[in-house]
């Protein structure tokens, strides 16, 4: 073909060039949306309890995800390293995804149970208290910050939009769920490890009294601490079906 | 397109600023968040800010607009040393900060994590777009002969970009982001990028319809491609659900893996189209022109044009190796990434062989220098990249600061490099002066960038090696070797290292911006004979037309 036609028309130059660019991400994106295999079968995946959730929110607004990643590969170090390797399955209900592409500090997709909650929380007031060699910036604003959970239910229903499998009952309790989570042996504790299986129930910012209202720590420490720690791998088939 | 004229011609493009006025006004009263009545804030004053402007100025029914269209050229132009120096600094401060993290002062505001978004933009999105919008309105009026379309259109699309990489950078800052690297600005910023881009390519692809040369220039089909394909990525991987329309919040639409998949299409090609596409686009246009040479090669460049646009959408998934992307996509993106080798290189070849007959220059002409050694550069990194999208070398290369080494001898030493000679080709041409205003430190900026930059990448590459295969060290019991933080130790080093470099790649920047600064405000250059004849603007140099045909 006479190559003038797209240099003489730049209508024609636009759609070839669009027609070109267009291939190669349809044929690799589309296929992950209806291919069965893409997402391994687990046991054990819940959607984030309201208190994990907003936790998860400002671990994304504080940008942890440009020097820690969430994606143990199938390496051998990295599974001696950090555990299991990362499953599809495990960040199915994670928008946005936080795989990450960095490793300023360690994976984070296991660190669920590896430390106390005494220890999070004098790690992110200075984390050379801890671990002297270590370059991460402090957070010691996130324990002094009473958490903004207002819209809670709001960002619930949004995710529910968009496919996470919230029922209406876990978007009406919302508030009261995420308020339960750091009042340990109540009722509303107890639906709400109902509702969310697994979750854990304390106050993870150790703050002693009564009434205490939920800080930014208390959702950051309950995020952490339950990631990775939700798939059942005692029941992971790796093959069959899983096979990949 | 017919020019617009009289009073009723405004009306359109008054009514959008009025409506943007509102749109930023309500946002900043009814917004349930302190980022978003502070972003409606600087919206709404803005658009009213335009909208006197353009109020103020009907356009005059004899009015016949004729010439080239530079004004907003020359805006961008400065708009890209501006953000340039802003980005440098911003990346040295976070380069300071990992050597010695006490400089975080554990604010939220100055936190690595907060302030990595702003480098990256302000280095690929304000740096880099700049250089692009610039450079592509420049070079699609000479090379079509032919005015921009519209009398607002091209000022909108350059101070609607400046508004959205405010709203963008101090979004970051307060905490305002997707969470995806590269695209982290909020539904309300993506969408104003939207009509921005939109617009951007009605006048790139108008002033192409206009034109008076029979073919469209080569440079122009990287340019055309790239905004295309830029538009294709944002919209896609920007696709998000608002928690509340009157909130900064939001979630995107793709979980997990094909959130991943998406974000790493769209990242890949922020890249390929953004970084390498639209400044080929440069290459094909400054080089030849300022080394008064034809392109090497014609057929080469069609070519290097159609497979590299085809290759580079395919790399994505070199970024997800071993990860829970399936395997039949990670080979893809592999296999991909090394055939993608093949027209980079011809590209760079097309690129360094228009200087045959020329290389002389490379000693008298420190601009050249720059454009040459950034082709250069090109091709090392576009090597460096489909070896590191092996799997057996990423398993190494991935989540080290090789990585960062990569990126940063593509970012300052190709994307970088180029930038700076476009701007010092452009300068004297955009503001009618007979060259630069120094030479020297032309020379001056070369020598300490290269150095900065070879300070730079070496040290990554010790860095990346090293933390990468003390993860993988086993002892002789066969327990791992070294803890986490003892590979962190290890690259103290190093980071210091790199943010000296950095500190020289800044410091040339500073000094571009003084010569340009000196250059426009009409300073007498104090070398110009040391500069070849093609430095001075065209209306300064016997027998060149540097008007567009009427």
């Amino acid at each position: 073909m006479n190559h003038a036609v797209f240099e003489k028309n730049s209508l024609i130059l636009l759609i070839g060039a669009l027609i070109v660019v267009s291939i190669g991400g349809i044929v690799e994106i589309a296929p992950l949306f209806m291919l069965q295999s893409t997402i391994e079968k687990v046991e054990g995946m819940r959607p984030y309890s309201p208190l994990e959730l907003a936790g998860r929110d400002i671990y994304v607004r504080e940008g942890c995800y440009n020097c820690h990643s969430q994606m143990i590969r199938s390496l051998r170090d990295e599974i001696e390293r950090y555990g299991h390797y990362s499953l599809a399955a495990e960040s199915m209900y994670d928008h946005p995804f936080q795989w990450g592409s960095k490793r300023n500090g360690p994976d984070l997709a296991r660190v669920g149970g590896k430390y106390s909650d005494a220890w999070h929380v004098e790690h992110m007031r200075d984390p050379r208290a801890v671990v002297p060699a270590s370059i991460m910036p402090g957070y010691p604003f996130l324990e002094k910050t009473p958490l903004n959970y207002d819209n809670i239910g709001a960002r619930m229903k949004t995710l529910q939009e968009i496919g996470v499998p919230y029922t209406d009952e876990m978007v009406t309790n919302a508030k009261a769920d995420l308020a339960a989570q750091i009042s340990p042996d109540t009722d509303s504790a107890k639906a709400l490890v109902q509702r969310y299986p697994k979750a854990q129930v304390r106050r993870f910012d150790g703050q002693v009294g009564d009434n205490v209202q939920p800080t930014e720590l208390d959702a950051v420490v309950a995020y952490l601490q339950m990631l990775g720690t939700l798939v059942d791998f005692t029941k992971f088939d790796a093959s069959g079906q899983n096979l990949r | 397109m017919t020019e617009t004229t009289g009073r009723m011609g405004n009306i359109p493009v008054l009514a959008s600023a009025l409506l943007f006025t509102t749109i930023g006004l309500i946002l900043a009263i009814a917004g349930t968040d302190g980022g978003m009545r502070l972003h409606g804030l600087i919206f709404g004053l803005a658009s009213a800010a335009a909208l006197f402007v353009i109020a103020s100025r009907p356009a005059e029914r004899s009015e016949k607009p004729s010439g080239y269209f530079d004004g907003p050229i020359r805006v961008a132009t400065i708009a890209c040393v501006f953000w340039g120096i802003v980005g440098f600094l911003v990346g040295d401060v976070l380069a300071w900060q990992l050597a010695f993290p006490a400089l975080n002062l554990d604010l939220p505001w100055t936190n690595f994590g907060r302030l990595r978004p702003v480098h990256t933009s302000a280095v690929i999105f304000a740096f880099g777009g700049n250089a692009l919008i610039a450079t592509s309105l420049y070079v699609v009026q000479r090379t079509c002969r032919a005015r921009l379309p519209g009398r607002w259109a091209p000022w909108f699309v350059v101070w609607g970009y400046q508004l959205f990489i405010v709203i963008a950078a101090s979004g970051y800052v307060l905490g305002i982001t997707q969470g995806k690297e590269y695209a982290e600005p909020e539904w309300y910023a993506d969408l104003w990028l939207t009509i921005v881009w939109v617009v951007y390519l009605l006048v790139f692809l108008g002033t192409l319809r206009k034109r008076e040369e029979p073919h469209i220039y080569v440079a122009n089909w990287f340019y055309l491609a790239f905004i295309v394909t830029i538009a294709m990525l944002h919209i896609v991987n920007n696709l998000s659900l608002p928690v509340s329309w009157l909130g900064s919040e939001s979630y995107p639409l793709f979980p997990g893996v094909q959130g991943a998949m998406t974000q790493w299409w769209y990242g890949h090609n922020a890249v390929g189209f953004l970084l390498t596409a639209g400044f080929l686009g440069i290459m094909y246009y400054f080089i030849p022109k300022r080394a008064e040479r034809p392109i090497y090669s014609y057929r080469l460049s069609i070519v290097h044009f159609w497979s590299l646009i085809f290759l580079y959408i395919w790399a994505g998934p070199h970024h997800l190796h071993y990860t829970a992307l399936p395997e039949w996509a990670q080979t893809l993106g592999m296999t991909f990434s090394i055939m993608l080798w093949m027209p980079s290189w011809g590209g760079m070849i097309n690129g360094l062989m228009t200087l045959s007959g020329a290389w002389d220059r490379l000693r008298t002409d420190a601009v050249i220098r720059l454009l040459v050694v950034s082709v250069a550069f090109y091709g090392m990194s576009t090597f460096e990249g489909p070896l590191m999208s092996i799997k057996a070398v990423n398993s190494l290369s991935h989540y080290t600061d090789w990585t960062i080494g990569h990126v940063h001898s593509g970012a300052l030493g190709w994307v970088g490099m180029i930038s700076f000679g476009a701007v010092y080709c452009m300068v004297p041409w955009l503001w009618k002066r007979e060259g630069l205003y120094s030479m020297r430190l032309v020379e001056w900026h070369f020598w300490l960038a290269m150095i900065g930059i070879v300070l730079y990448i070496s040290s990554m590459w010790v860095a990346g090696i090293t933390q990468g295969l003390m993860w993988r060290a086993y002892d002789h019991l066969g327990f791992l070797k070294y803890s986490f933080i003892e590979t962190v130790e290890a690259l103290h080093w190093p980071y210091v290292i790199r943010a000296t470099g950095g500190v020289l790649f800044l410091l040339g920047g500073l000094i571009m911006a003084y010569n340009v600064w000196r250059t426009i405000r009409g300073d007498q250059p104090v070398d110009v004979k040391d500069q070849p004849k093609v430095a001075a603007a065209p209306e300064l140099r016997p027998g060149v037309v540097a008007a567009p045909a009427e």
